[in-house]
């Protein structure tokens, strides 16, 4: 029996990107991205991807797709989950989808959903490293009326259930959960695998599919943001590092063991 | 005046948590508040002085539902409906993270996660909120009603106002039928104190170089009484288990001293230990961040600093 997997991956700027070089255009609200910093997909998204992936290392008869909203989509970003193994790609692209909040993200993920589905299974990853919401995947859960178990370490299908190990702070959890159901893969489930030569000449070949608004029934009065952002900025840092510097390393390491002292730090 | 549903949580001893009673001093510090505090379950005794309005207690948790929430968000949602606040407010939690994500999708409203600010003015919400892993901030001003929102442990000092509410139970709910269940919860060994209560904890990252220096940390971490935490690219190098992350997506820590040995300082991993009383930074490369974040740093290779620093630390200590 095919097993269709939709896994929901976002387009953001590298969080890899140094302080340094972070910069904000206050004018427009938006974040300067660094001349050769192209962006990437989201990293926890690649863990949700990789979920998927060991699914079909053990079932080839797994479909996995990959899902995103937005504009100014980079293919070689958004290519990646086809190079590690993903068997499509379908992209809601607009222009009109330039700045989303999560209410609107959570629409159009959920009509492409409906069009392009039934799923068995829905994954995200725990959170976007832009706006660090971690909502649309929870959402999307309740729009669409299916069951929700977030921060999933290691899943495993068996029939029409799925048996899953929720991260918790001190373990795990187990739980069983019913077919289709909407999952948050959080980062302990294992790196990601870097896509093969193979990989990477499949991806190349592959063309995303495109919806519109239109192809979705949406019109752009559906995805009124319920925030509005007012200020977007750096915050300043008014901190000073006192140095310690000894005579040589060793003493350093004396003199700093001292000095906390001397602040009844320790 | 702004009607305020805040959803409490208790700590591990069943009382009214830190983070709730920051909570709290958020609510009330809104324009013309009243403020309504629900808990799961029976409240603590101490809820019959919290500054508020009214405490109402809904059901308590099963612990089938524990980490998934479909009955508690359905509780909370019931009473929402009841009491029509222009303000819900959770904490960052496990429980807040999901069950206001819920709430807020079941009702088409807006949300805003992890707000470390709100404030109200001619009748509009505003929140203040780390964004780009804590690179920056966003002022956001929410244009519905309810404004669904969770704050950041730490944001707020913790109310020490007192009052005299009065306490009732919710209506009862019906059950929802309850489609992903918890079949069993498993701990997994931890050695000394936990991280999140530690005095002190002593982190290593990327520029530890290998598996093996977590053995100097731990070290100096008993030396301390603290704990080990680690940064995520330690923990995906698999040097350490991710149990001990420290960040946006690992723990949360507060301790006295926070001593960061070869971590780079990245907005991610800050979030979590940004609230220490002191940073201390060892690192090799002079312009890491980390030096812009701590109150005291060494430049130099850890492996000649540390056997020292430890030895002398041990002498104090004696």
């Amino acid at each position: 029996m095919k097993v269709r997997i939709v896994v929901l991956a976002k387009q953001v700027p590298d969080p890899e990107t140094p302080p340094s070089q972070f910069k904000i255009d206050e004018s427009s609200n938006s974040v300067i991205t660094p001349n050769g910093v192209p962006p990437v997909v989201n990293g926890f998204d690649l863990n949700a991807v990789e979920a998927a992936l060991l699914l079909k290392d053990s079932d080839a008869d797994v479909e996995i797709t990959v899902l995103s909203v937005g504009s100014d989509f980079v293919m070689d970003a958004m290519k990646k989950p086809l190079a590690m193994g993903a068997d499509r790609l379908v992209l809601v692209a607009d222009e009109l989808l330039d700045k989303l909040d999560s209410s609107a993200t959570v629409k159009l993920l959920a009509a492409a959903i409906q069009k392009d589905g039934p799923f068995d299974l829905i994954l995200g990853g725990r959170q976007a490293s832009d706006w660090d919401q971690a909502h649309v995947t929870l959402g999307l859960s309740e729009v669409l009326g299916l069951p929700l178990v977030s921060l999933v370490k290691k899943l495993e299908i068996n029939g029409d259930s799925v048996s899953l190990q929720r991260l918790i702070p001190d373990g795990y959890q187990a739980i069983t959960a019913p077919i289709p159901a909407v999952l948050t893969v959080t980062n302990e489930l294992g790196e990601p695998r870097y896509p093969n030569l193979r990989g990477i000449m499949q991806a190349s070949r592959k063309k995303p599919e495109i919806f519109s608004l239109d192809d979705l029934g949406l019109s752009p009065e559906d995805l009124t943001p319920k925030l509005e952002l007012k200020k977007l900025y750096v915050p300043e840092s008014n901190k000073q590092v006192e140095l310690i510097e000894g005579e040589d390393e060793a003493d350093s390491g004396k003199k700093l063991a001292l000095r906390l002292r001397e602040e009844k730090l320790i | 005046m702004t009607t305020v549903l805040l959803v409490a949580e208790r700590d591990e001893q069943g009382e009214i948590s830190q983070t709730t009673l920051q909570a709290v001093a958020a609510a009330n510090g809104l324009t013309e508040a009243q403020v309504t505090i629900a808990f799961a379950g029976e409240a603590p005794s101490s809820a019959g002085s919290l500054a508020a309005e009214k405490v109402v207690t809904l059901s308590a948790i099963d612990a089938s539902d524990s980490g998934i929430y479909e009955q508690a968000t359905a509780d909370v949602a019931a009473f929402a409906a009841s009491m029509n606040p222009d303000v819900v407010m959770f904490n960052k939690s496990d429980f807040g993270s999901i069950v206001s994500a819920r709430l807020a999708f079941r009702t088409d409203s807006a949300l805003a996660a992890d707000c470390i600010g709100i404030s109200n003015a001619d009748g509009a919400v505003s929140v203040t909120r780390p964004v780009y892993g804590g690179s920056a901030l966003a002022e956001f001003e929410i244009r519905s009603t309810p404004a669904i929102v969770t704050l950041r442990a730490g944001a707020y000092e913790p109310s020490t106002e007192t009052g005299s509410p009065s306490v009732e139970a919710a209506d009862s709910t019906e059950s929802v039928e309850q489609r992903a269940q918890v079949t069993d919860t498993v701990a997994e060994a931890r050695d000394g104190v936990r991280l999140e209560d530690a005095n002190f904890v002593v982190s290593g990252g990327r520029g530890l170089g290998g598996p093996e220096a977590f053995h100097v940390l731990t070290d100096l971490a008993s030396v301390l009484g603290g704990a080990v935490g680690a940064s995520r690219a330690a923990c995906d190098a698999g040097w350490i288990d991710h149990s001990h992350q420290v960040g946006l997506t690992g723990k949360s820590v507060s301790p006295d001293v926070y001593i960061a040995v070869g971590i780079s300082g990245a907005s991610q991993h800050m979030a979590g230990c940004s609230s220490s009383r002191a940073i201390v930074a060892i690192n090799k490369d002079s312009t890491s961040n980390i030096f812009k974040e701590a109150r005291f740093g060494v430049v130099g290779d850890w492996e000649k600093i540390l056997p020292s620093f430890i030895a002398t630390v041990r002498e104090l200590k004696a």
